[in-house]
């Protein structure tokens, strides 16, 4: 055992990882965190806390993490490269260590011009694959970029995403293998939406012998409506979802969306679990915490393990 | 080369109105192969902005020059005798040209008329696309000839993202995916294994990040 991540103890005993996500609030209202993460409290092996996703200006990822702690849910802190530089990035590693927190996945983060700030600079001074890397230095070797030494080694389990639908669609396995050189022990995969594609990427993992190495969660998100599927499917940088997929939803009433998302969402959670080399499912509910409880006892995965 | 565009007539009008005689220089070098600086641009704004002062019935003097080269003193020189008559200079240099216009007449107000953009190359007529961001350790050599620092939107050197689609950038479907390019060229080059390795952190000391940079080269001096 690297860490003290209990994320990682459940993945290293084997058991099928259920990971969450919680996007914290526009403002520092505590509540709206505690109402959404209570939700998510005892369900689930750990909770990711977006880190402004898609560039709207949100409260802190450590922060919320650092709430959600004394919770006692397990959070895993999202960091992404847009808006920090490697001062401030290794600087806030340190602190998120300092508040017990255990999980970091890094990313690189979607570009500004999504969000509501689009006249910002974007940092990218590092990468995500580089920042994988800096947590690892940091961990096993005890040093920063530059290699000096450090008093106290943040210890963290890391973990990095991969986007199995996007393009050049060969590359997508060598770029997960870099993350994998580069140190990444866990990977959330983006929204499995078409089977197929994920089914050719594992198969493609698991003959570069990446599953051996890295444990994949794979993203799976419930569709509230027809509409936010097709927003999805248009708006939403890396998204791929099936056009008979999108038809189904879109087949249903209105009122019936939801239940149709819900149930297309356990469909998927069934057939990724048939996967080898999934190692588990990262439920990303966005605005929509609530149904996680709900989901999770229909696709048999209520009982958390105790480790 | 230096790709502009110019600023608007209003924003222009608003920076030169305070004056009643104004020299408009072009520079006939990079902003004349981008169409925003040259001869014929210096023309185009003087007779513009003299319609422009004339519907507000003001009538400032509005004179003209090109340099072959704003950016270098033996050009400047060139205005020289004109630079007295007039209480400002409407450059349409780049942001270059501008400063060093700005630096030989050092009582003349120097106004830009351009918005200074890329460096960048003109891919054909009318299209001029940004290629290079001076990053100061030039890097094309191991990504195919082209610049993960300025082709890719977010500056990746262990790319593409999440968000490449069909070829195209997740920033807009104008953009193509700086990777995508990347990788298809080494691929028809036999070289892909240059990217097999970790690329580590860039050193962004020898980019503008280092402060503003400067060359002094002895052996060329006077």
């Amino acid at each position: 055992m690297n860490t003290e991540s209990r994320l990682e103890k459940v993945l290293a005993a084997g058991h099928f990882a259920v990971t969450a996500e919680c996007g914290p609030p526009k403002g520092s209202d505590v509540s709206v965190l505690e109402r959404k993460a209570a939700h998510l409290l005892g369900r689930v092996d750990a909770v990711n806390v977006t880190d402004n996703q898609t560039a709207i200006v949100r409260m802190s990822s450590i922060a919320a993490c650092s709430i959600l702690k004394g919770m006692g849910i397990e959070p895993v802190v999202q960091m992404v490269t847009r808006d920090r530089n490697r001062i401030a990035l290794q600087s806030d590693l340190f602190g998120a260590y300092a508040l017990g927190l255990r999980n970091v996945l890094c990313l690189t983060g979607d570009h500004h011009s999504f969000g509501n700030q689009k006249a910002a600079i974007g940092v990218f001074d590092l990468d995500s694959i580089q920042l994988v890397r800096t947590v690892r230095d940091m961990r096993d070797h005890g040093t920063i970029i530059d290699g000096e030494a450090i008093q106290g080694a943040p210890r963290m389990f890391i973990g990095a995403a991969e986007n199995p639908f996007a393009d050049p669609i060969a590359w997508r396995v060598t770029r997960l293998a870099k993350k994998v050189a580069a140190g990444a022990d866990f990977i959330q995969t983006q929204c499995v939406f078409n089977i197929n594609r994920f089914e050719e990427f594992m198969l493609q993992a698991r003959n570069a012998g990446l599953t051996d190495k890295v444990s994949i969660l794979a993203g799976v998100t419930p569709l509230k409506s027809a509409g936010m599927a097709r927003y999805m499917a248009t708006k939403v940088a890396g998204m791929d979802i099936p056009e008979e997929l999108l038809k189904r939803i879109a087949g249903v009433p209105k009122e019936k969306q939801a239940e149709e998302g819900i149930k297309i969402a356990v469909e998927t959670i069934q057939r990724v679990r048939e996967i080898s080399g999934v190692a588990g499912i990262h439920l990303m509910a966005i605005e929509w915490e609530e149904k996680v409880p709900e989901i999770l006892e229909v696709a048999g995965l209520a009982q958390r393990p105790q480790v | 080369m230096i790709v502009a565009e110019r600023k608007s007539i209003a924003e222009i009008r608003n920076l030169v109105d305070r004056y009643t005689s104004i020299l408009v220089v072009g520079c006939d070098s990079c902003v004349a192969e981008c169409a925003a600086g040259g001869h014929r641009e210096t023309q185009l704004l003087a007779a513009a902005l003299k319609l422009s002062f004339q519907k507000d019935r003001k009538s400032p003097v509005i004179s003209e020059a090109c340099l072959d080269r704003q950016c270098v003193d033996d050009f400047i020189e060139g205005i020289a005798h004109q630079v007295p008559e007039h209480e400002a200079i409407l450059s349409l240099g780049c942001g270059a040209g501008v400063q060093a216009l700005a630096r030989v007449y050092t009582t003349t107000p120097i106004i830009p008329a351009l918005d200074t953009l890329f460096i960048g190359e003109t891919e054909m007529r009318g299209v001029w696309q940004e290629n290079c961001l001076g990053c100061g350790q030039c890097k094309l050599g191991y990504f195919g000839a082209v610049c993960p620092v300025t082709r890719c939107s977010k500056k990746l050197m262990n790319g593409p993202c999440g968000g490449s689609k069909d070829g195209r950038c997740e920033v807009s479907p104008e953009i193509r995916c700086g990777w995508q390019m990347i990788i298809e060229r080494l691929t028809a080059l036999g070289e892909l294994d240059r990217l097999a390795e970790y690329v580590p952190p860039v050193d962004w000391s020898r980019s503008h990040s280092g402060g503003p940079r400067r060359v002094v080269r002895e052996d060329q001096k006077p």
